[in-house]
């Protein structure tokens, strides 16, 4: 369904890496592994488009990405926290799922966050929540956002144990339900299967 | 169309929880336009005279006071990313940005400014010219204003940046803008230079989010 070929992506004057091909399907996922500045993170921005590369091409699902069916299928999950400090996990939500033009109800996007372990936590701002609970914040969105592409950026950073296993099977679910993922980590994923892609 | 309903009330949600900078803004519109009347002295007929401009100039500053935090925040934060890469289209939330922005420190401009008006002894058909007047350039303040500050996103002081390249494009709002309470004043004809301020506006809401999208977007390839 994704198939990327020949991709090369630059950084200022640098070419960070060349002709990187890769195809996934259904059920499948891409660990994309690398040395700090290997150009993981560009990768990823490449891939989703919010950096066009130098060279290359990303089709989905045979036709040109991006496109905005393209989008309507991706989730993007970078570095930041793409959260607002100043509103509550459930207000980031609920407002989050707007902007995608998704109705949420506040008793779905609740569920979500309990799910991620933030019970009690949902009306108070985020500003006062730790680095692992805004993530997990962000990782709520898995939950609200139907989406059959799922990009993560160092998603497992900044994560305890039982939040790293928590979100092993939230992807491992997400790819028995269809679905495909690329991600970023510099350890091993609790997710079975998968292929390698080292930079 | 709910885009732009989402993510202006979004930015409204958030004004309102961190209301000192949109206070900050209109503080300095009341000040500015209460410091002239007392430097110039009460000689009604040259406050009268300088009334339009001074109004409008100060206006403009205070819009120009919010712009850099327009797209910073939600840049720094990683929302902005995940606006580009949202289903709905990035034109239309940009406009529901603009529009918070011109709810939250235009529409409240063109609110006080009759109150300010009446300290350099405007008639009250004069303040009403200027209220229009205001009602239709404040929103093009915003959606001008907009475009710098997509463009000077993430430079290092991009503040100064964002005021050299945004003032120059208020000039035509602040003649036709002071120029039609001016008008009014002098007993002229005064619906030509509304009329060239709603043009300008209609050109602005089409064109305005486009322009200020395309920046965004290579703002973000960085």
């Amino acid at each position: 369904m994704l198939s990327v070929s020949r991709l090369s992506c630059a950084r200022g004057d640098r070419t960070l890496f060349s002709g990187v091909s890769f195809a996934l399907a259904e059920r499948e996922w891409l660990h994309v592994k690398g040395l700090n500045g290997a150009g993981k993170t560009t990768l990823l921005r490449a891939l989703v488009g919010l950096a066009p590369p130098l060279d290359g091409e990303i089709t989905w699902r045979g036709e040109p990405a991006p496109s905005d069916a393209y989008r309507r299928d991706l989730l993007y999950l970078g570095h930041h926290a793409a959260v607002k400090e100043e509103l509550t996990p459930l207000e980031n939500l609920r407002s989050a799922a707007a902007l995608d033009g998704l109705a949420l109800s506040e008793r779905d996007a609740l569920a979500a966050l309990i799910r991620l372990g933030l019970r009690g936590r949902e009306a108070l701002p985020v500003r006062v929540l730790s680095a692992g609970q805004k993530r997990r914040v962000l990782l709520a969105r898995l939950l609200t956002r139907p989406a059959r592409l799922w990009v993560m950026d160092e998603a497992f950073n900044a994560l305890d144990t039982a939040a790293v296993q928590l979100l092993g099977e939230l992807v491992q679910a997400h790819l028995d339900g269809g679905g495909l993922a690329v991600l970023t980590s510099h350890q091993p994923l609790p997710v079975t299967g998968g292929r390698e892609l080292i930079l | 169309m709910n885009a732009v309903w989402a993510m202006a009330r979004r930015d409204l949600l958030l004004a309102l929880r961190r209301q000192s900078e949109v206070l900050t803004a209109l503080f300095f519109f009341v000040i500015v336009c209460s410091l002239f009347p007392l430097g110039i002295g009460p000689e009604p007929a040259l406050l009268r005279k300088i009334a339009p401009g001074v109004l409008w100039v100060a206006a403009l500053l205070a819009t120009l006071l919010g712009l850099p935090r327009l797209f910073a925040a939600d840049h720094q934060d990683g929302t902005l990313e995940q606006m580009a890469l949202s289903p709905s289209s990035l034109g239309l939330l940009v406009a529901g940005k603009v529009l918070a922005h011109w709810l939250v420190s235009g529409l409240p401009l063109v609110l006080l400014a009759p109150v300010l008006g009446i300290q350099f002894d405007l008639a009250p058909d004069a303040l009403l010219v200027l209220v229009i007047a205001l009602l239709l350039g404040t929103p093009l303040l915003s959606l001008i204003g907009a475009i710098g500050a997509a463009l000077t996103l993430g430079v290092r002081g991009g503040g100064v940046l964002l005021a050299l390249l945004v003032l120059p494009l208020y000039v035509p709002a602040l003649i036709f803008g002071a120029g039609a309470v001016e008008a009014h004043i002098a007993g002229m004809a005064y619906a030509g230079h509304l009329s060239l301020l709603g043009a300008m506006l209609a050109v602005a809401v089409f064109f305005a989010p486009w322009a200020t999208t395309a920046a965004l977007r290579i703002a973000l390839e960085s």
